[in-house]
């Protein structure tokens, strides 16, 4: 079994899906996304982490000529963000069910066409063809928030379109300058690490690498796109943003930037450390205000994606164990917060906390839903946001006692905007508009319970998760380690004499 | 016994997904037998771990799974079962299973009957995990979960805004201290490489005294204790939590969860013993709120805001007595004040729950012969917090304060002025509430009943403990042996050993025993003079007070300076950072930049605004020639 099944069965779903009309879509896309996920568990069972080599992987000479070739495997690195891109899509295909979309088949076959570009990301080992799935994985959801988005999609995805478009051409350029310095002309992604680039070569690549990824996340202060367009895209739209997309610069930055350009990292990483941690006080604050439930929980995610950022730039293994195993609870996360301002908003038209109020009492399984999620985005033991923000922050405060001394206010602060959300939403009397409010039904049941089963199981027993991908990422950890060091000798000698 | 410790807090949480899943389905007996059986078959297993360590003198290690394992970092699910936990499990499961059997009645009209013991047994969950945790991190899996607990319990009748703000103000204010607490464990994991208390003890044993990393450590969990001990500055949140249900204000805000930084700081004693600079801050801190806990409760008019401002202040003492390095005498403290406060609390909801939910004791008066047990029972109460011997406050707190005196006589006359402020306002609560006339409406009078049996029988039993609760500690200078002393001795045995014998001839202790308790009787007559003989009612709110009692009534004006300097201006930045930073500065420059790119790009007639798809069009043509281009390789080959 190789990992080309994974890439390619929601490719050609996604095109049979073209011919699947009306609501038969919304299923046919339910059961291709439950199959991807089967094919991805049974994958899961046979995968070894001990075994820090590519697993299932598929080589084929795709234009051998420019040294391109189709290289995917998963290993220890890439196991949960691959995880999170199956668990996630069925989920958020469930949770369109209540919704009835205009050329539903498109919609749906979108959906699914992103998968197979996020997977493609996730498990590339070949540069060109990482930055294939890259753009593919745009394209369907520049489609998707540009037409079934709220009423100013078409500026703001623009904006969100061009702005991520920018970013990933500056790590094009890096790409193609690291295969140039390749000696035999060739994409892989072990030839990029073998390069051992001098510094004032690797850190133009490490800087148009952070570029790209800090967009995506995104980190302060090129996070504004994104606000705007998780708050006019199409909640399903939003959910394939902030649960799995945003993982492409985590991920990306943990492949594809450290490891090629470690000595430029060593020497810089105060910078983008500081401004994702910068990033968590200042879009904490931002989110105390703000009435839009969406945008609330839009600048919640920059605070909570922050921390990941800057638990992975630590780069040590607590950090980054943290990064891995956040990045699958904060997708889990978000999707329940953004899916529970769907139900709200489906409901009453509104999503603007000043106007809502007593939901609890007319919708309590809602609330108790909503309540667990809110507790796992505070990292409240024993949900799985605790395992990953202490990690994250034992990793930073390992690197600088001070910057985890400030990110450790995420503590305080998510408690402060997410409570009092929670309490302008949920608690108080009803008003006129929440009186009528309807509790949830059995799909939106289903949803919210895999959501909170997910948060709970993690957060309890979370070790078979860690241990995924812990090898993996000792052996990542050491390897640029043992790299920086080397460099810093080669830096040194020179000097010395 | 080793077998079984998993069921100890096991149990309650099973209570939990019963009552929390059947909370509509349920008949309210069912719901309320099957809690309080959870937390008395807890307690069954309690005593039978109490009496092994008893017996073996040794410590109880259960390693149920590994938790969280990364890098060199393990942090395994693990118990231990101590002199000091096996204590404590007794408190919380005992005391505990009172108060559930209470809620039976108290709570019997609520509609969220079910919700409501699924709640109280998730807080004996979280409060036995905080106990029986053998590392740091799983204590701090029950310091959070109970303050979770307690959110969703102060929260309970969440419909009311107000109850609402006071549950989230409780768990904003207990996560600043967590977050004290949790840069500990950092720096505990950075200095020992280890979290468990074993290794942690061990190797802090080998320090200096004064070492600036334990000085660091501890500081930093007292902040920690701060939050849930709800001491200054971080007090203010526990007399808002009085919008719970009264049998939980008895639980968690007096009994069981607040103490939780007491027993953390007993249990690390060994570190802050090892930091003079920390203990003589706790010391301070804690002999600061006796004194502004003690104050405002002076005047407070809701019988259960002078409850809570007690509490307060008798946590206070607790801490003063761990800066003094009275450990028993604090621990000592904190399980007669579990017996009494939870007694007091109890009894207050029973009066409440007589005048038909009123809490304000201007509107009480004359309810000795209505309510004969809740009276007797109180009393009983107000005699023990006082300080009045035989009563088992007596005996706690003038082992602190005889701690206190052989560390500083200046901080003694302060602690003495405390307890003198405790017994003068808790009998004044006595008098305005029992004595007297009845001030409430002819409608509350006519429906004036002693509590059902459930309630009354856990007063009577907690009334029994504060009557004898005292008699574990009987100090030397009495004739007693001290069994708490020597009970917790395996616990406490290297800091005594630092700190050295408690020195203190049994004369000069016998004269401050004395002391403290002329001052608790002259402060009880003055009040008897003030609330009875001139019947000196507080005025109604309207009305304007002197400038000090003002100053009381109105707490300090605490909150209000909290509000001014904290929360006004964190949301005034949220607005800024929002509108003049994030979309006028960041997202200006950002939205200039595309346009400077859009104007500069006009001549290439390439980026124009709404061009997107022209870029669309460039990608699908670009991976469409790689495509070709492939396929036309491959079919080369």
């Amino acid at each position: 079994m190789t990992v080309s099944i994974l890439l390619f069965f929601p490719l050609l779903a996604a095109l049979v899906l073209l011919f699947i009309k009306g609501n038969a879509a919304k299923n046919a896309a339910l059961f291709f996304s439950l199959v991807e996920l089967a094919i991805g568990i049974v994958m899961l069972t046979q995968f070894v982490p001990a075994d820090t080599s590519r697993q299932f992987a598929v080589d084929y000479p795709w234009i051998p000529k420019l040294g391109i070739y189709f290289t995917a495997a998963i290993d220890g690195i890439n196991i949960i963000p691959v995880l999170l891109t199956i668990i996630l899509v069925p989920l958020i295909i469930l949770t369109t069910f209540k919704h009835q979309y205009q050329n539903a088949s498109a919609f749906y076959a979108l959906i699914l066409f992103m998968q197979a570009g996020l997977l493609l990301v996730f498990t590339a080992f070949d540069g060109f063809l990482f930055y294939v799935g890259w753009e593919i994985a745009l394209i369907p959801i520049y489609f998707i928030c540009g037409m079934w988005g709220g009423e100013n999609r078409i500026k703001v995805t623009l904006k969100f379109f061009i702005y991520t478009f920018a970013g990933s051409l500056f790590m094009l350029l890096a790409i193609i300058y690291l295969y140039l310095q390749t000696p035999d002309k060739t994409f892989d992604i072990s030839r990029f690490y073998a390069l051992d680039l001098p510094f004032d070569k690797q850190k133009w690549v490490f800087g148009a690498f952070l570029l790209a990824f800090a967009i995506k996340m995104p980190i302060f202060p090129l996070h504004t796109w994104q606000p705007d367009t998780y708050t006019e895209a199409p909640s399903a739209g939003t959910m394939l943003l902030s649960g799995i997309m945003l993982k492409m610069g985590i991920y990306g930055a943990i492949r594809w930037m450290i490891p090629v350009a470690p000595y430029a990292f060593f020497e810089y990483q105060n910078n983008p450390l500081w401004l994702a941690i910068i990033g968590i006080v200042y879009a904490s604050i931002i989110a105390f205000r703000q009435k839009d439930g969406k945008r609330l929980t839009a600048y919640a995610s920059i605070a909570h994606v922050g921390l990941i950022a800057a638990g992975l730039l630590a780069w040590n293994v607590q950090g980054l164990q943290g990064a891995m195993i956040q990045m699958l609870n904060h997708g889990i996360e978000v999707v329940g917060l953004f899916f529970v301002w769907d139900i709200i908003s489906r409901q009453l038209n509104t999503r603007d906390v000043t106007q809502l109020g007593g939901i609890a009492k007319v919708a309590p399984q809602l609330a108790i839903a909503f309540l667990i999620i809110v507790l796992a985005t505070v990292a409240l033991p024993l949900t799985n946001g605790f395992i990953g923000e202490f990690l994250l922050l034992n990793g930073v405060y390992r690197y600088n006692v001070w910057m985890a001394a400030v990110a450790g206010l995420t503590i305080i602060l998510g408690a402060v905007y997410m409570l009092r959300m929670y309490k302008n939403v949920m608690q108080g009397e009803t008003n006129a508009l929440t009186a009528t409010f309807a509790d949830i039904t059995l799909v939106d049941k289903i949803v919210l319970g895999v959501i909170c089963a997910l948060i709970i199981i993690i957060g309890v027993y979370p070790q078979p998760i860690l241990h995924l991908s812990e090898a993996a990422v000792s052996k990542l950890v050491t390897a640029v380690n043992d790299k920086i060091v080397l460099s810093i000798k080669h830096v040194s000698q020179p000097l010395g004499k | 016994m080793d077998k079984y410790i998993w069921l100890i807090p096991l149990l309650p949480l099973a209570g939990f997904v019963i009552n929390g899943l059947g909370r509509n389905a349920l008949p309210k007996n069912v719901i309320g037998t099957i809690a309080s059986l959870m937390v008395l078959l807890s307690f069954a297993l309690s005593v039978g771990a109490f009496l092994q360590v008893k017996s073996t003198g040794a410590p109880i290690n259960v390693t149920l799974f590994d938790w969280i394992s990364v890098g060199t970092l393990h942090i395994p699910f693990s118990f231990l079962i101590d002199q000091l936990s096996s204590i404590m499990l007794l408190i919380i499961t005992g005391i505990g299973f009172l108060i559930h059997v209470y809620s039976i009645g108290y709570m019997h009209h609520d509609a969220g009957f079910g919700k409501f013991f699924a709640y109280l047994n998730l807080f004996i969950f979280f409060m036995l995990l905080l106990v029986l945790g053998s590392n740091y991190v799983i204590m701090f899996i029950g310091w959070e979960g109970v303050g979770l607990c307690s959110y969703l319990l102060i929260g309970f009748w969440f419909t009311n805004p107000s109850y609402a703000d006071a549950a989230k103000k409780a768990f904003v204010m207990n996560r600043i201290g967590d977050l004290g607490f949790l840069i500990a464990v950092f720096l505990i994991i950075q200095t020992f490489d280890s979290v468990a208390y074993a290794d942690v003890f061990a190797k802090a044993g080998k320090l200096n005294s004064g070492n600036t990393t334990l000085l660091l450590i501890t500081l930093l969990l007292f902040v920690g204790a701060t939050g849930k001990s709800a001491q200054i500055p971080l007090f203010t949140w526990l007399p808002d939590a009085m919008a719970g249900p009264t049998p939980v204000s008895a639980l968690i805000h007096a009994a069981t969860m607040v103490t939780a930084g007491i027993y953390m700081i007993a249990r690390s004693n060994i570190l802050f013993t090892l930091s003079p600079v920390t203990m003589n801050v706790i010391a301070i801190i804690g002999l600061a709120t006796i004194i502004v806990g003690a104050l405002i409760a002076l005047t407070q008019t809701d019988i259960k805001k002078v409850l809570a401002y007690s509490t307060v202040s008798q946590l206070g003492y607790m801490f003063l007595g761990l800066g003094v390095g009275a450990y028993t005498g604090a621990f000592f403290h904190v399980l007669t004040h579990a017996f009494f406060k939870a007694l007091l609390f109890l009894c207050a909801g029973s009066v409440i729950h007589a005048v038909s939910g009123e809490q304000d004791m201007r509107k009480m008066g004359g309810l000795r012969g209505k309510l004969p047990v809740t009276f007797i029972t109180m009393l009983i109460g107000t005699l023990a917090i006082s300080g009045i011997p035989p009563f088992a406050g007596f005996f706690s707190k003038d082992e602190i304060l005889a701690y206190t005196y052989v560390h500083s006589p200046v901080l003694y006359v302060l602690g003495v002025i405390g307890s003198m402020f405790t017994s003068f306002y808790m009998f004044r609560l006595m008098y305005l509430t029992f004595w007297g006339k009845f001030r409430g409406t002819h409608e509350q009078e006519h429906h004036l009943h002693e509590s059902p049996a459930s309630m009354t029988i856990p007063l009577i039993i907690l009334a029994v403990l504060s009557t004898i609760g005292g008699f574990m500690g009987v100090p030397k200078a009495l004739g007693g042996s001290h069994w708490l002393e020597h009970w917790l001795d395996p616990v406490i045995a290297g800091s005594t050993k630092l700190i050295g014998e408690f020195s203190l001839t049994h004369n000069t202790e016998l004269a401050l025993m004395a002391i403290s308790f002329t001052g608790a009787v002259l402060a009880l007559i003055y009040a008897y003079v003030k609330y009875v003989k001139q019947a000196d009612i507080p005025v109604a709110d309207t009305e304007e007070r002197p400038a000090l009692v003002k100053l009381s009534y109105h707490k300090f004006y605490i909150d209000e300076l909290y509000d001014t300097i904290i929360r006004k201006p964190l949301d005034y930045l949220s607005g800024f950072f929002y509108k003049v930073i994030d979309k006028m500065g960041i997202d200006g420059i950002v939205n200039g930049l595309g346009q400077t790119a859009v104007e500069s790009g006009k001549g290439l007639r390439l980026l124009q605004t709404g061009n997107v798809g022209f870029y669309l069009f460039m990608m699908v043509i670009g991976i469409i020639a790689v495509l070709v281009f492939s396929l036309y390789s491959f079919i080369k080959i």
